[in-house]
């Protein structure tokens, strides 16, 4: 079999790589457009900008989405902000600069072309935003104000307040309704697709499954964009929503798209701390904090004592019995290291004692020196929201005593693979923002997962689905009575019945809470090969539980929450399985990915380049058959290869 | 902590609906309402998928549906009616940022959806807020083009026009306002986003067009008409000023004038 994993990265200098590729793309002529239809799933930063753009340009959009409205996608809930090489600051940032970053924060495990094409198109993202009237931070001068992020040294973070994701997504939902007014993208809220449809090996349509009114439903088009998001909530705890979920994305990949780096997940170090069993949802606490907060856990043991049993409070630590671990590790970037590095640190103390409160999972991060340093008024303005927000969930307020926090599952690094183009290794499938691969490697830094799904939606994918589209406008719409969407339309049915005829006595919350207990211990911080080979033992005999024992009350044609959360677990299970399969093939340290077998004396992270400098890109080969493991390996023209430092 | 929930069952739009209540004990102080609506329904589905329970009569209709999301209280899914208030008895929080250590133990608590006859009920406590939409689709946008801005520092806009405009722009569509109105009006919501979008210059060139457009489309779905008493405001998790319906009623007016 031909190998299918074509990276189409054009050749030519790395500037110059993305302008090549647009001349080469064929355009379809406006009367054309007209003809084709595209689907796109999900409706968040990637979605729908990529909807809207589409939409623009006079292609037939319908785009889906699970919740009652295209704004409550996700993305809504970024905080810190979103990056891009504008120099405004003069501190000598450039394309080349947040390429590098991005890069060197991935760990050296993402594609240099896309990275760069990403750097190069950020500075279109924030003069678009700002002119579809995205309130910005700004200068007193009325310039846009700026902001630092983690693993960085320059200031190039715009930001609304700790808003950002909200004001970007409501931009890209405003550029949508206003497509939609116009008639050229139809909107399907409360649909859940639940299969990709394939003709002759191509994309041509989706089984959704109707929310409101659970009825199973077909819709044909000339190409499928995937804009689902991340797989993150296979931990049952993480940042994620309620209801995001990696099924559209496993579904393409049980379709024949190769699902690339599986196990590139993202901890973020700043979260609030679980406080018990009885909790779904973790909240995370904006990286942008760590601008002017630090992070500190007590020296001595006996201060842990007493702040355990509230005997202390933090700020009765003197300054000298105060340990600012990330300070003290890594002086030159502080308390900015990238997430990944952050995590561990944090994971590092606790684990030797000092976590500071009753789990003994969390660390102390002080607005102290920040308040005393810019006052009052100027910390509210930058963090105010945040502290608003600890307060109400912790009763404990920031002005008086450090935050506590600890790291929790954020993002999804890795996704379906695409190619440079942002399609899938099934023709006409395209995927955009976290939902691919492409652009993160082994560890996002802050304030690029809202740059990335703008990039691809605005201003790459509308492009690039050209070339596939070009020909086809000579086809007829897709028929949805084909076999191929009665023979998927059956499967989803299939799947729905046999999950209502199981019957059991256990709730899909609790067997997914198992789930997530044994990703968290297993395939979580730190991984290591008998843990990775017992998680898939772990997650299988769970499987085989849900199947035996689950409970699926109501019935499938009304709202069925139960439902819909039952059929995401099925998905999850596998997913899981997956994510432990290819940490397990990954003996190497990078990024997010923390392999215990492979760190150096310090504790640190050690790569492998020499065996596993490349994307592991998955092929699905049937139920209870190991999936094939591809190669693409990454070659570094244009940037040498180095160890990540941060100490100096 | 235990509590007595006296919520609100309905099938879907066409039920009659009534109250069902169900008492639940062993909830932390620190678990938000949805955890503990999480845990209601944990034990409902348990009850009914035990026959000795369901034979001593503990049969429901199940769990409970209720929307919700990000329960960061910045996605706006959550909706429901407590103790006879938007979003609960704590002031500028969405549901999922409410908490239990806010309730006396022991105590009932009542909770319904969204009543408004724009919000049709689709199940329980979901309604459907698809007018929002419609309203945002009449004109809740600038009307430019992907690729064609200019370079973002080309447009100067002061410190607190930003500062005014983000006020207005973080409403997070939930639909308190709606509900808590006795008119069912949804100024508070039009006027969030008209004012985000007339205070800057970007904004500037069709914010006649856009409040007389969205008004109108208010006006067409079945909301109420302002009478001001505020009370969306006293609601509103995310305290966005009544002074904003005043800058719509402006621009509305400017727009009835110049046709």
């Amino acid at each position: 079999m031909a190998d299918k994993l074509i990276s189409k990265i054009p050749d030519g200098p790395l500037s110059e790589k993305w302008t090549k590729r647009k001349s080469e793309i064929h355009l379809v002529s406006p009367n054309n457009k007209r003809k084709l239809e595209i689907i796109v799933v999900g409706t968040g930063l990637g979605g729908a900008s990529a909807a809207a753009s589409l939409g623009e340009l006079g292609y037939n959009v319908k785009v889906f989405c699970i919740s009652d409205s295209p704004r409550r996608a996700h993305s809504i809930a970024a905080q810190g902000g979103i990056n891009a090489a504008k120099n405004y600051q003069n501190d000598n940032d450039s394309v080349y600069r947040l390429f590098y970053d991005t890069i060197k924060g991935g760990d050296y495990r993402a594609r240099e072309a896309n990275v760069y094409r990403l750097a190069e198109v950020s500075n279109a993202i924030i003069d678009q935003c700002v002119a579809q009237g995205i309130p910005f931070a700004r200068e007193y001068g009325g310039y846009l104000a700026n902001r630092s992020f983690g693993g960085v040294q320059v200031s190039r973070t715009f930001y609304a307040r700790g808003q950002t994701g909200q004001q970007l997504l409501l931009g890209a939902y405003a550029a949508l309704n206003r497509q939609i007014a116009a008639g050229t993208v139809k909107s399907y809220p409360r649909h859940e697709m639940l299969d990709v449809v394939l003709i002759d090996g191509e994309a041509k349509g989706i089984i959704a499954r109707n929310l409101a009114n659970g009825r199973i439903e077909r819709f044909g088009a000339h190409a499928v964009v995937i804009a689902t998001g991340g797989y993150g909530n296979t931990y049952f705890l993480s940042t994620n929503a309620m209801n995001s979920n990696g099924s559209a994305a496993w579904q393409c990949y049980k379709k024949g798209a190769y699902f690339a780096n599986p196990c590139f997940a993202q901890i973020h170090p700043t979260c609030i701390p679980v406080h018990g069993d009885q909790q779904c949802k973790l909240t995370l606490m904006s990286e942008s904090l760590r601008n002017d907060g630090r992070i500190w856990v007590p020296k001595k043991k006996e201060d842990v004592e007493k702040l355990r049993k509230h005997e202390i409070k933090a700020s009765q630590i003197p300054e000298e019995d105060r340990d600012y671990y990330l300070e003290r590790r890594y002086p030159a970037f502080g308390n900015l290291v990238p997430r990944d590095v952050a995590s561990r640190a944090a994971k590092e103390r606790c684990d030797a004692g000092f976590g500071v409160n009753e789990t003994g999972l969390a660390v102390y991060l002080d607005f102290k020196d920040a308040i005393e340093r810019l006052g009052h008024q100027r910390v509210a303005e930058r963090y105010g929201n945040l502290f608003e927000m600890y307060e109400k969930i912790t009763a404990s307020s920031p002005w008086e005593e450090p935050m506590m926090i600890y790291p929790a599952i954020h993002y999804t690094m890795g996704g379906i693979w695409v190619d440079y183009d942002l399609q899938t290794t099934v023709p006409g499938l395209f995927a955009i923002g976290e939902a691919n691969f492409s652009d993160h490697g082994g560890n996002r830094l802050g304030a690029s997962a809202l740059m990335q799904g703008l990039a691809d939606g605005y201003f790459i994918l509308p492009i690039t689905i050209g070339e596939y589209l070009h020909n086809k406008f000579s086809a007829p719409k897709t028929d949805t009575n084909r076999e191929e969407f009665a023979i998927a339309e059956k499967a989803v049915q299939e799947r729905i019945d046999r999950l209502f005829s199981i019957k059991g006595k256990e709730t899909v919350d609790s067997l997914h809470k198992e789930l997530g207990h044994i990703m968290w211990e297993y395939v979580g911080m730190a991984r290591e090969e008998a843990g990775l080979k017992k998680a898939i033992v772990e997650i299988q005999a769970l499987k085989k539980k849900f199947y035996e024992n689950v409970c699926v009350p109501g019935t499938q044609f009304e709202f069925n929450q139960e439902l819909e959360k039952a059929l995401r677990l099925e998905d999850f299970f596998e997913i899981g399985e997956l994510m432990a399969r290819d940490a397990l093939n990954r003996n190497e340290s990078c990024g997010g990915h923390f392999r215990v077998e492979s760190q150096t004396e310090e504790g640190e992270a050690k790569r492998d380049d020499k065996n596993f400098m490349y994307v592991a890109a998955w092929e699905y080969k049937g139920e209870g058959v190991e999936p094939e493991l591809h190669k693409e390996p990454l070659n570094y023209e244009f940037i040498e290869v180095k160890t990540r430092n941060y100490k100096e | 902590m235990e509590f007595n929930l006296k919520i609100w069952r309905q099938k879907n739009a066409k039920d009659k609906g009534h109250f069902e209540t169900y008492h639940i004990s062993g909830i932390e102080e620190d678990a938000s309402f949805l955890e503990m609506l999480d845990i209601l329904n944990e034990q409902l589905i348990r009850e009914g998928a035990d026959p000795v329970a369901v034979e001593r009569g503990c049969q429901s209709s199940g769990p409970v549906s209720f929307d919700h999301d990000c329960r960061e209280g910045i996605c706006g899914a959550c909706s429901l009616y407590i103790d006879g208030r938007a979003h609960g008895p704590d002031d500028h929080v969405t549901t999922c940022q409410l908490f239990m250590r806010h309730f006396k133990d022991g105590a009932t608590i009542t909770v319904e959806p969204w009543r408004s006859a724009a919000f049709p009920v689709i199940k329980d406590l979901v309604v459907d807020r698809g007018a929002f939409d419609k309203i945002l689709q009449a004109g809740g946008f600038i009307s430019v083009r992907t690729g064609s801005a200019q370079d973002a520092n080309n447009i100067l806009i002061s410190h607190d026009k930003a500062e005014e405009s983000m006020d207005a722009a973080s409403c997070v569509g939930c639909g308190a306002c709606v509900a808590t109105c006795k008119n069912g009006s949804a100024m508070l919501f039009v006027a969030a986003r008209v004012s985000s979008l007339a205070v800057l210059p970007q904004g500037r060139l069709e914010a006649k067009k856009r409040a007389k457009a969205m008004v109108a489309k208010m006006d067409e779905l079945g909301f109420g008409n302002c009478t001001n008493t505020r009370a969306c405001e006293m609601e509103c998790p995310k305290g966005i000023s009544v002074s904003h319906i005043a800058r719509l009623n402006r621009e509305f007016l400017k727009a009835k004038f110049s046709d």
